[in-house]
């Protein structure tokens, strides 16, 4: 009861919805940061983030419908590397095209630094972040306990609730 | 950002180094989390980042952890922090 104990560690309470490369990031990044300054910190994956739970990631990306994303190539000089790619529709619904988009934003992330989601959520796990999988999501998209990662806990709206009541922050991404 | 020769307050030698260069965040954040207990209370941790949001994300992390924040200066694109650990 973190509100009732001045001493007691700030709490995050976040809610994964979306279980893209792009929008996987926000959560994880959130919740290891605050997790590593000794923070309480609960992620609820619900709806279409449910899939971020499962033994192999296979979260992918796609400028389609999807407008702000750029296009960028991880190679090549500076000014070739900032240049935004305008990528008519038609080609981004060819066959492939998701895999080449995954993987260039894979590729640029890597090049600059950043942790791939798989390291966030091993970050996650060893920082005793609570990962909580939607019951109902299971229910409708027909997934089963055993899909999921050994850490992950099953709950549903009420015990996101429960959690969220004490925090100090909470964001639905 | 003080580093001038012959400045009043006079930063401890590190008691630990931790080089986070070439990570963006929130990688610099949680390995200084992991550094700063691997030194005493007392003690001092001398953090290096390349990473440009860590210039605010250091003083953030050193508010929210309750870790003093004892200097901090730019060098060769480097971002060099002290920190003592206080609890």
């Amino acid at each position: 009861m973190s509100k009732s104990d001045p001493d007691a560690p700030k709490r995050l309470a976040l809610i994964a919805s979306k279980g893209t490369l792009d929008f996987a990031y926000p959560p994880f990044i959130l919740a290891t940061a605050a997790a590593a300054m000794g923070w309480e910190v609960a992620i609820f994956f619900t709806f279409y983030g449910l899939p971020l739970l499962q033994h192999d990631l296979t979260a992918t990306v796609t400028p389609m419908g999807n407008p702000a994303m750029p296009m960028k190539m991880p190679f090549g000089p500076e000014s070739f590397q900032n240049f935004s790619w305008p990528i008519p529709t038609a080609v981004m619904s060819m066959p492939g095209f998701n895999s080449v988009a995954t993987g260039l934003m894979k590729k640029t992330f890597k090049n600059k630094g950043v942790a791939t989601i798989e390291e966030l959520r091993d970050m996650c796990i060893d920082l005793d972040v609570e990962l909580i999988g939607c019951q109902m999501t299971m229910d409708v998209f027909g997934f089963k306990k055993e899909d999921f990662i050994e850490s992950a806990n099953i709950g549903g709206a009420a015990t996101f609730l429960a959690y969220a009541a004490d925090a100090d922050v909470s964001l639905f991404v | 950002m003080n580093s001038e020769a012959g400045d009043q307050h006079i930063i401890p030698a590190p008691d630990k180094v931790l080089d986070c260069s070439g990570l963006l965040g929130p990688l610099p954040v949680i390995e200084t989390s992991k550094a700063i207990k691997q030194v005493e209370i007392g003690q001092v941790l001398q953090l290096i980042t390349t990473d440009p949001g860590s210039p605010l994300d250091m003083v953030a992390w050193s508010q929210l952890t309750g870790n003093d924040l004892l200097d901090s200066r730019q060098e060769a694109g480097k971002f060099i922090f002290y920190f003592q650990r206080m609890g």
